[in-house]
């Protein structure tokens, strides 16, 4: 990566200007996501918008992790949503009763989390650009090699949440049956 | 200008395949089977061996109305047979036939990421398609296809990770690279579970619960015709060009051969790959439907387990061997 001084945000090249476009209509589809009525569409627009960050990281060289984004949350996330939209028999059309009274709430939460997000990512990155004509600077090989020598904790931190995830899954899960079977 | 035209006419073999091998299997599908249950299979089109049925199929297909139902969600309902189609053509780009840059549609880095993340985006069309319909089977038949997506996803993502593990690669052609014989034996069970796993994330029998004819007319393509429901078929039978390419690739070696392997590597995967469609369209004959409790404890409490003993023993050999 080299720094901002060689680059200027005024003449723009056809990648940036890709990203800025792919970006724009990512945060369009995940708007609708949040103000359509119709339930099933909005799980639909999560996947635009899911696949347009996933875009957005080919875009920015890093291969695995945009094949990652597909596979985990439009092949798995996704699925498992429409799953449970499927189970509660959303209606075509308009779902009169999907508005809650939390909206404000919801709204507050997000714009903190969003600024959040954007302050550190603008914080840690400020203007590094990424070099586009040497090798890949986010290949599987590189992705790897910085995630398992510099990222170690983190990673192994985060798959033990995974993991607390999965047995208090499990645990709700068995105490439903036992109480019915008591009864 | 050179790259454009090479690019292009990649693109243009990649859908010709697309195109060609998806009606061989059908057609294949057709004798097969008729063969298999003591019949002779459709004789008349075409004159040979009625080689034309799949074209007259076809063309039958595009001369039907094509129905939208009045309650269905019309855009959700006509965009879905392209979801179900498209993830294959986009898939076939990166199997490579034989070795050398020349022979694969695209050389992706991540290949075997992008191919079951692209394979697992497939579905979402079954999903809309179900919904849309407006139809209680539809949804049924949607409802199934999630479920069992989210059940045998997991094996063959595991059993495909063992295989990138043991070639220490996870492009597609630098797995066929390193590929050595004595793999077969060692990743058997990664295979088996692979091919399984595929076969249900297909929808094929025995796994084809989501489309139970007996049960739920059609699953969730029940409302759908003419050409439109052609592309829902159409895509079944890419997924079984892709899965057996797929498995030809990771678990049997692709272009490696007892001989021929300079220039004739292409035979060989073609061979294989035809060998696995055979299979498939043989357990369609040969196999009852599993019912829906026992598809999915065959997914979680034999394929995973299995799956990860798999991945355990591609370690150990794998630390053993350097």
């Amino acid at each position: 990566m080299t720094l901002a001084a060689t680059h200027g945000f005024l003449s723009p090249t056809g990648v940036e200007i890709a990203f800025l476009l792919v970006g724009i209509v990512t945060l369009g589809a995940a708007v609708v996501t949040v103000t359509t009525r119709q339930l099933v569409h909005a799980a639909l627009w999560l996947v635009v918008a899911l696949g347009g960050l996933a875009v957005e990281y080919l875009l920015l060289t890093a291969e695995f992790i945009a094949w990652v984004q597909v596979l985990i949350y439009v092949g798995s996330v996704v699925v498992l949503l429409l799953f449970g939209l499927m189970l509660t028999k959303a209606p075509i059309g308009r779902s009169p009763d999907a508005d809650s009274g939390n909206r404000p709430a919801a709204l507050a939460v997000a714009v903190a989390a969003a600024a959040a997000l954007v302050w550190v990512v603008v914080d840690a990155f400020r203007a590094t650009w990424i070099d586009l004509d040497g090798p890949a600077q986010g290949s599987t090989k590189v992705s790897g090699s910085i995630l398992f020598r510099h990222w170690v904790l983190p990673f192994e931190a985060l798959s033990v949440l995974l993991l607390a995830a999965l047995v208090g899954a499990i645990v709700l899960s068995r105490k439903d049956r036992e109480r019915e079977d008591g009864n | 200008m050179n790259d454009v035209l090479d690019v292009a006419l990649r693109l243009l073999v990649v859908f010709g395949v697309f195109m060609v091998l998806p009606l061989v299997i059908g057609q294949t599908e057709h004798k097969v089977m008729a063969h298999m249950q003591g019949r002779l299979g459709p004789m008349y089109a075409g004159g040979f061996h009625g080689w034309a049925q799949l074209v007259a199929d076809g063309v039958k297909f595009a001369q039907k109305e094509d129905v939208v139902p009045a309650n269905a969600d019309r855009r959700i309902f006509q965009l879905a047979p392209a979801v179900a189609l498209l993830p294959y053509l986009l898939v076939l780009v990166a199997i490579p036939i034989g070795p050398g840059e020349g022979a694969v549609g695209e050389v992706v880095d991540a290949g075997i990421f992008f191919v079951l993340a692209v394979m697992g985006v497939g579905v979402l069309g079954s999903l809309m398609a179900g919904w849309a319909s407006a139809n209680k089977f539809s949804l049924l038949g949607g409802l199934r296809t999630a479920a069992q997506l989210l059940a045998y996803e997991l094996p063959m993502l595991l059993a495909a990770a063992s295989v990138a593990m043991a070639a220490g690669t996870v492009s597609l052609p630098g797995i066929v690279d390193a590929f050595e014989w004595w793999w077969l034996p060692w990743q058997i069970v990664g295979a088996l579970v692979f091919f399984v796993a595929g076969l249900a994330e297909l929808q094929r029998p025995p796994f084809d619960m989501p489309v139970a004819d007996s049960e739920i007319i059609f699953g969730a393509y029940t409302e759908y015709t003419g050409l439109r429901f052609a592309l829902f078929l159409l895509a079944e039978y890419a997924g079984i060009v892709v899965l057996c390419g797929l498995t030809t690739v990771l678990f049997l070696g692709g272009w490696h051969g007892p001989f021929g392997a300079e220039g004739l590597g292409w035979v060989w995967t073609l061979l294989k790959t035809a060998v696995l469609a055979f299979i498939v369209i043989w357990l369609r004959v040969s196999y009852p439907r599993l019912r829906e409790d026992q598809l999915q404890k065959l997914a979680w409490t034999t394929l995973v387990p299995l799956a990860l003993a798999q991945i355990a023993l591609t370690g150990i050999v794998k630390v053993v061997i350097q």
